[in-house]
């Protein structure tokens, strides 16, 4: 008797554990349908480019100013802690290559990827999931128009535009950032700051390997927020449920990606 | 806001965009420094090449003339074959010797030439015949240990303080 009850718990909780994997592979399935019928209907997105201007205004020129202040901040912070390890070692005009190497090649991708999410993804996913919620996307299918086309491509593009620009520039900030404290501040030599950095920091290994990663978490951050909002339950909780999984899987899918991505880039060169 | 506005900000955020990404490659990496110079290539045997990299600088003088294209190993006489790319503006003597050396106490190593006293000039393809290995610690250091013992064994009678 007991053991028939014990049973029909485990089939329940066994039942509920299926049904999230299945539900999990359904929605990776879609997400991925999605993405191929967002780019093959991209069409208008590029013909009449002042639609995906417009987004590359909301997702890209609002963001300059947080990517802006906070690469600025995040050079100046690599700048003080690394002089001051650096410093024990009598390395401190190694200050430039140790600013630099780190934010081209992993903080600034990532951090101009997660402060991307949680600023414009979140955005994108919200707008959307409210068009959902507010009938908007169903009246344009009423008017044969493909919201896919006119509403989610724009933004698919807008938003993979702008994340290459923003990481370059959240790097370059840093890098000014660095400079200010490390020879303004604290007096490292900076004839010395600027030719270690540019002997060590290789533009087709390190430069263009960031911009790449860049690249691939726009791509990712993008998709996720323009599913996530197209996915959405049409309802208020819906809305504000979609966008947080919007910014915790976009970070989360960005981190995964970057340690990935290190792993393929900067391991096989140096083997010899 | 209307359009023109929009598209302005836009321009103003691409440009942004891509003055950040020429600073990058001019002033943080070394694109201006690396224009795309005429070299010609050398090769070089070592018995050891200790920690070598591919794109080393090559000095000579103090000034980079080159940089190492590739590094191979020679199954046949077991030694490194070391690639040389060096800029066709500099010109070497047959008889140049190339060194393995460290840059400081324990920066990265770099290959050094000194030139010889040929009248030849080295052509794209050629063999430099005079190297010497890198220096490796842990040989110099079972090198001292031992002239050390050697020393120390004749006046064994001293007593240890």
């Amino acid at each position: 008797m007991q053991f028939a009850q014990w049973l029909e718990h485990a089939r329940g909780h066994l039942e509920r554990l299926g049904n999230r994997v299945t539900s999990a592979v359904w929605r990776i399935g879609f997400a991925s349908r999605f993405l191929a019928y967002l780019v093959m209907h991209s069409g208008t997105a590029l013909r009449r480019f002042r639609l995906t201007t417009a987004e590359i205004y909301f997702a890209g020129v609002l963001s300059l100013i947080i990517i802006v202040v906070s690469g600025l901040f995040v050079g100046m912070v690599l700048g003080l802690q690394g002089y001051e390890t650096l410093q024990r070692f009598g390395a401190s005009e190694s200050l430039g290559v140790l600013v630099a190497l780190s934010l081209v090649r992993e903080l600034g991708p990532v951090v101009a990827g997660l402060l991307f999410a949680s600023r414009a993804g979140s955005a994108i996913t919200a707008e959307i999931g409210l068009m959902k919620a507010t009938e908007q996307i169903s009246a344009m299918e009423m008017m044969a128009v493909d919201p896919i086309a006119r509403v989610v491509a724009p933004r698919f593009w807008g938003g993979v535009l702008s994340m290459p620009l923003l990481a370059a520039l959240f790097s370059a900030m840093g890098v000014f950032g660095g400079y200010l404290v490390g020879v303004q501040l604290i007096g490292v030599d900076a004839g010395a700051f600027w030719s270690q950095m540019q002997a060590a920091v290789d533009v087709r290994n390190d430069i263009m390997n960031g911009v790449i990663k860049s690249v691939v978490f726009g791509i990712a951050v993008t998709w996720i927020s323009v599913f996530e909002g197209y996915d959405a339950v049409p309802t208020a909780e819906g809305v504000s449920r979609a966008t947080t999984r919007t910014v915790v899987t976009s970070s989360l899918a960005i981190l995964a990606l970057d340690f990935v991505l290190t792993a393929l880039m900067f391991t096989g060169g140096n083997k010899q | 806001m209307n359009r023109s506005t929009i598209d302005l900000w836009v321009g103003v955020f691409v440009v942004l965009g891509i003055a950040g990404l020429l600073f990058l490659a001019m002033k943080v990496g070394n694109l201006a420094s690396f224009s795309t110079n005429q070299t010609y290539q050398v090769q070089a045997r070592f018995a050891n090449i200790g920690g070598l990299k591919v794109r080393a600088p090559i000095k000579s003088a103090g000034v980079v003339v080159g940089r190492v294209g590739d590094i191979r190993f020679d199954n046949e006489s077991y030694e490194a074959i070391v690639m040389m790319n060096l800029d066709a503006s500099y010109q070497f003597p047959r008889d140049t010797t190339a060194k393995i050396l460290t840059s400081g106490i324990l920066g990265e190593q770099y290959l050094g030439l000194e030139a010889g006293g040929d009248g030849v000039m080295l052509k794209n393809g050629d063999r430099l015949r005079l190297t010497q290995s890198a220096v490796v610690l842990e040989n110099l250091i079972s090198q001292f240990l031992f002239n050390k013992a050697a020393e120390s064994k004749e006046p064994a009678k001293e007593p240890a303080k």
